[in-house]
């Protein structure tokens, strides 16, 4: 059986823009979270984001011009993939270009640039419309620049699955390698919509905290009692997944192994996830039960761990159901210092959680003063632990009931 | 050189990211500047926008260097 290895890691988030400073910072109990500052926001309920500020992003990788004529979730998900992929030592060529694929999603995509161009549109008529607008907004671009950019000929495509994409896209390019489809996929999740339409959007949804606009860094805290809603971040994740003999025989950096994924829909309702946790429940045992490991093998949960007042509880509520034997385990939210990034969620968490697994580090949960209920699960409030594990699980759920789990493990 | 070449030149310029010096008069946006068939769309709703006229579609097709702009934009900007 083919087995699928972690050999390159990437990411540009609200704590850095590279694995190693955001990693160093999230381990620090640092916050990415604060007062949105790109637009006014005097009406919003929300006030507060987790935001790339303009100079961290590198224009050595991604040139003025072009930011100029892609979304700003593409100049973030090309900043990722250049860092993962360099990461990997790994370079495409001509013969076996079509045994390496890309699978970058987003939850949003282009949301800015549809809606400035929208109102170019009304404002100036049909003839001011760019011709970048349409390529610079779709989703799958992301993928296709990827594609263009480090010859990739492989499979191409972008999930679109909401909160959830970041961790589909692994799982799914895992299930490509695993089935001989591709030897190499770069793979993952970018979103920007800390934009007007984005957090209004979110707000009318009542999903997003309003009720920390004074103190941002304190408005992300999952399972806390007073938590009132997530806060949205931004970024991307990338990560080179590669079948093992292929990264051995070229001598490879292997961080880890992804073991098992899974995946399932709630049949629900269309934003919130089902009362008895029984989807995502069913994600975790899918992804439990293509890793062939037991729940006492699973040492640490990367939980979804929004901060919404349904969705922790929820989530916890699964995973004490389908871990409950099992008495060492921890469980933390990186949402907590870097807020959600929605479609790139999963693929940054996947990111941290191969750094838990080389530095046996977990990352802690920020602001979890009170913790709303009591388990025997370790939340590991606000700040890190030192602790080796063997195996994690990742969880990511999505607005129409979509859950997705995967195991990584050494 | 004219009031208008240097406004084109400047667009070109700013639009396609090439060396002011390496901008000849009868440079190819595409052939020599490296400009695809996106850019030069843009290229030419800038135009429009800075000597505020309509370059029609078939006109547009026609303007090819900076020189068939100067030319264009002479005789019919405002």
């Amino acid at each position: 059986m083919r087995r699928v290895v972690v050999t390159g890691l990437g990411t540009i988030n609200p704590l850095g823009n590279t694995v190693e400073t955001s990693w160093n910072s999230l381990i620090s109990s640092n916050s990415g979270i604060s007062k949105i500052n790109k637009f006014e926001v005097e009406d919003y309920p929300c006030k507060i984001a987790g935001s790339i500020d303009d100079s961290k992003i590198n224009d050595d990788i991604v040139n003025l011009r072009e930011q100029k004529k892609i979304d700003r979730f593409i100049t973030l998900g090309l900043i990722a993939a250049d860092e993962a992929i360099k990461d990997s030592g790994f370079v495409s060529d001509n013969e076996s270009s079509f045994k390496y694929g890309v699978m970058v999603g987003s939850g949003i995509g282009g949301l800015d640039t549809i809606y400035r161009n929208s109102s170019i549109l009304d404002n100036k008529g049909i003839r001011k419309i760019s011709p970048f607008f349409i390529p610079s907004s779709l989703i799958n671009l992301l993928s296709g620049h990827i594609s263009i950019k480090y010859n990739l000929k492989g499979p191409n495509s972008s999930p679109v699955t909401a909160c959830a994409t970041g961790t589909h896209a692994i799982g799914d390019s895992f299930t490509i390698i695993k089935n001989n489809k591709a030897d190499l996929m770069v793979c993952g999740g970018a979103e920007a919509a800390i934009c007007p339409l984005g957090i209004s959007g979110f707000s009318a949804a009542r999903a997003l905290c309003d009720t920390f606009n004074e103190n941002p860094e304190n408005g992300s805290r999952p399972w806390d009692r007073d938590r009132s809603g997530f806060v949205m971040g931004e970024g991307a994740g990338v990560l080179v997944l590669e079948e093992l003999d292929h990264a051995k025989k070229r001598n490879a950096k292997i961080y880890g192994e992804v073991k098992g994924y899974g995946m399932s829909g709630d049949a629900f309702h269309i934003t919130k996830p089902s009362e008895d946790g029984n989807g995502g429940f069913r994600a975790m045992e899918m992804a439990l039960r293509e890793s062939n490991l037991n729940t006492d093998e699973i040492g640490y949960v990367n939980a979804h761990g929004t901060s919404t007042q349904v969705g922790d509880m929820i989530e916890l509520s699964a995973v004490e159901k389908l871990f409950g034997s099992n008495n060492n385990l921890f469980m933390s939210s990186n949402k907590s210092a870097i807020g959600h990034l929605l479609g790139a969620a999963g693929a940054v968490e996947a990111v941290f959680s191969f750094k838990s697994l080389e530095t046996k580090t977990l990352p802690p949960t920020l602001n979890l003063d009170n913790p709303s209920t009591n388990t025997s699960i370790n939340l590991i409030p606000h700040e890190a632990i030192s602790k080796g594990v063997s195996n994690i699980i990742s969880n990511s759920f999505g607005f129409g009931g979509t859950n997705a789990s995967i195991i990584i493990g050494d | 050189m004219s009031d208008i070449e240097e406004r084109v030149k400047k667009i070109v310029v700013e639009h396609l990211g090439v060396e002011e010096a390496k901008i000849q008069s009868d440079s190819k946006f595409i052939d020599d500047l490296g400009a695809d068939s996106l850019d030069t769309v843009e290229l030419v709703m800038a135009f429009e926008e800075e000597f505020g006229c309509e370059i029609p579609d078939d006109a547009a097709e026609k303007i090819v260097t900076l020189k068939d702009a100067v030319t264009y934009l002479t005789a019919n900007s405002n």
